[in-house]
């Protein structure tokens, strides 16, 4: 076999369950509190910081930390079971996720011991937002075109250049970006960059917001001049970024956020139909409630393996490929089905507004986190392709 | 996987390997190879591998058959194990000891019922049951004047049947029961329904259909390795590349699904709507997978793949046949739906991360 995929059936362990009613407990309690509404994806107030640190409180930001950083040594598996319960109740995570899921565990690697006792804990506490600084106006997919530069100078680094579709870079409180510190070599195109901490909200960094189809403001163009970086801000290896960059992929690449962006339309769906559906409704719903089990299923397996200490990088990036097309249909199939909804049906109009929400939403959702032609490639590779 | 499943899916991976390689398989067109596979099978235990010890069977666990589902997938065997192995399990729900020799079992579709007369012989009519033909026994589900189900061992011989094939060119017949006296027939356990028995033989289905992708995505990986158009190897073009990353991930895709069923089966302590999610998402999930995936090894084949010569087709429709075996995805898919609808829409997401 050239590269025999596995998808072992992972069961999610007893604890996670007893986690899984305090998350909904939590979130209940929230909704009805009015903190965010349920059935609106495309709120306004995505940043909400009294969210964040009552999430930070209950101990359910940086799970799998070590304790002396604020971590709570709990299982990816239980991570796994609050990103998914928060992301179905379409909750504001948009404060902390970034930097619990990407960051967090980047600092964790490579930066220096001070720094990780200063801002892990204030992590784990929601305090604090996280950016990532990759793409820039002439390197996207292709990380290693990055020319902003990083020059040398007196105790530390000087930046200067533009990051751009940077999300949460107008809110965040911290960014870690990838810099020029070098030219790349001949036998090399990825040398030369280094992986940085960049404090936010300082002389030398200017964030301009840019709209989205969805009338968002979710992204950003940065543009750094003679911003200095101190010396103990560099994480990991100067010039080697490139080495640094691919191990916490899986991660990223198969959590519950992959697959889920747009299932609330297929909730309010069902909600729409009612108890009794026709054959064409309950076929589709059917389809498409198959689809989301098989792919939850896949995403549980590698949560499960990486848990297990295995690197399923394929399977990982497999679940990505297909979770972000499956999200990506959903709410065209969703709208296809819509059209056979009673007038009566009391949701109607929550659905017809998530729809077109969701539908403006599908374009970026095989862009971000590696785009579906990278992913290929990545498949492609592993089969032996490449 | 448990160490006693490797054995025992090693066992049958072995004796297809020697036995059923497709390339032997598909140059002869006598069949000459079906009976020394079937006796190496029978050898090993495997048909009758969900039987217990004393109704006559190797007593394997419902974990151990399925993992032998999978090899015979991955191998697209073409004789009656997977039928023999469900014929066998349903006779043992009901203490029925199994005979020697091929079995399938009847019915083989959700909408085809088979009723037991007052003078307790059968009658009824199963379409698309899968080597009925070649079968020296049937093991039957069928129901009485009040709806309580029997199970039920019949002599083929004793049974009209009327010849078909599937899109694989194996059996796919009809069965016609004109008041049939059983050779045995005893009540099903409490709550065993046919809807039991189709879900059991979907998962079956699940599991070859899966197997089968991953053997088209082996094939399809390798000639692409080979062949050279343009004065390159096909696989460094981008495009080929991408369609064959597609196929792993419909490949993946079965895989995950079926397995997650036949695990949710083997561990089941009730058959309940979280079972049911499982075992009619992958058959739902297999089939659709069955179509793109095979679709795109054809592809990367080209004119080759379409030959009675090469070994693709072997794999692609026999999966693509296997869909239509104890309910289509439509069927499953319009009850699926009508189960998450008669739930709420509230309760969709707690079925679905149930484990």
């Amino acid at each position: 076999m050239t590269a025999a995929l596995r998808f072992d059936p992972i069961r999610l362990p007893s604890e996670c369950e007893q986690l899984r009613k305090e998350v909904r407990a939590f979130l209940a309690e929230e909704i009805a509190a009015g903190t965010f509404d349920p059935h609106k994806p495309n709120r306004e107030d995505t940043d909400v910081p009294e969210f964040s640190r009552k999430v930070g409180a209950r101990g359910w930001l940086g799970m799998t930390w070590p304790k002396k950083y604020g971590g709570h040594e709990r299982s990816f598996l239980e991570r796994y079971v609050v990103t998914e319960e928060m992301r179905v109740a379409n909750a504001p995570t948009r404060r902390f996720f970034v930097a619990d899921r990407q960051s967090g565990p980047v600092l964790l690697k490579y930066a220096p011991e001070h720094i990780k006792m200063e801002i892990l804990p204030r992590i784990c506490r929601g305090e604090i937002c996280f950016a990532i600084g990759m793409s820039e106006p002439n390197s996207g997919s292709d990380l290693f075109a990055a020319q902003t530069r990083a020059t040398k100078t007196d105790g530390g680094y000087l930046i200067n250049g533009t990051k751009i579709w940077t999300s949460s870079a107008h809110i965040a409180d911290y960014m870690i970006a990838i810099f020029r510190t070098s030219p790349p070599t001949k036998e090399n195109r990825r040398h030369g960059l280094t992986q940085f901490l960049v404090k936010m909200k300082q002389p030398g960094i200017q964030v301009n917001p840019i709209g989205q189809i969805t009338g968002q403001y979710e992204f950003n163009e940065v543009v750094f001049t003679d911003h200095f970086i101190p010396e103990d801000h560099v994480l990991g290896e100067v010039d080697g970024a490139w080495k640094q960059a691919t191990s916490e992929l899986a991660y990223e690449r198969s959590g519950p956020e992959r697959f889920l962006e747009t299932y609330y339309v297929l909730t309010e769906l069902v909600r729409a139909v009612g108890s009794n559906p026709d054959t064409r409704s309950a076929e589709g719903i059917g389809r498409l409630v198959a689809q989301v089990h098989t792919m939850r299923r896949m995403s549980v397996s590698v949560a499960g393996m990486l848990q297990a200490g295995k690197e399923p990088v394929v399977e990982a990036s497999i679940v990505k490929d297909i979770g972000t097309i499956w999200e990506q249909q959903l709410p065209h199939r969703v709208r296809e089905l819509a059209a056979f909804v009673e007038e009566t049906a009391t949701n109607r109009e929550t659905l017809e507004k998530q729809l077109d929400f969701a539908i403006k939403t599908a374009p970026k959702l095989t862009i971000q986190g590696g785009t579906t032609e990278v992913l290929r490639g990545i498949i492609a590779r592993g089969l032996g392709l490449r | 996987m448990a160490e006693s499943e490797n054995i025992v899916a090693e066992t049958a991976e072995k004796i297809f390997a020697d036995l059923a390689d497709a390339q032997t398989i598909n140059r002869d067109n006598k069949g000459e190879w079906k009976a020394p596979l079937w006796q190496a099978l029978t050898d090993a235990g495997l048909p009758l591998a969900w039987v217990p010890e004393d109704c006559g069977g190797s007593g394997a666990s419902l974990a151990e058959g399925f993992s032998v589902l999978s090899a015979a997938g991955r191998f697209a065997v073409a004789v009656p194990l997977t039928e023999t192995m469900l014929a066998g399990w349903l006779l043992a729900q009901a203490k029925i000891a199994s005979p020697g020799g091929e079995m399938t079992v009847v019915p083989a579709s959700p909408k085809d019922r088979i009723t037991v007369n007052a003078d307790g012989s059968l009658s009824g009519r199963a379409r698309g049951v899968p080597f009925a033909k070649v079968a020296k026994h049937f093991a039957v589900l069928a129901n009485d004047a009040k709806g309580d189900f029997s199970i039920a061992l019949l002599d083929a011989g004793k049974c009209r049947i009327e010849s078909g094939l599937n899109l694989g060119g194996d059996p796919s017949d009809v069965v016609m029961l004109d008041k049939v006296p059983p050779v045995a027939i005893k009540p099903a356990p409490t709550g065993f329904d046919q809807a039991r028995l189709m879900l059991m033989g979907g998962v079956a289905r699940s599991l070859q259909i899966a197997g089968a992708l991953e053997s088209m995505l082996e094939i399809s990986v390798r000639y692409s390795n080979e062949r050279v158009a343009f004065e390159k190897k096909i696989s460094k073009f981008q495009a080929v590349q991408h369609n064959l990353a597609r196929l792993a991930g419909e490949s993946a895709a079965a895989l995950a699904a079926a397995t997650s069923a036949a695990d949710a089966i083997a561990n089941a302590t009730s058959f309940n709507d979280e079972v049911f999610l499982e075992a009619v998402a992958a058959k739902i999930r297999c089939a659709e997978a069955a179509e793109k995936g095979g679709g795109i090894a054809h592809q990367v084949h080209g004119a080759i793949g379409f030959t009675i010569e090469h070994i693709l087709h072997r794999y692609s429709l026999r999966a693509l046949a296997w869909r239509d075996d104890f309910g289509s995805e439509s069927y499953w898919a319009v009850a699926l739906g009508k189960l998450v609808c008669n739930r709420g829409a509230d309760e969709l997401w707690p079925l679905v991360a149930s484990r």
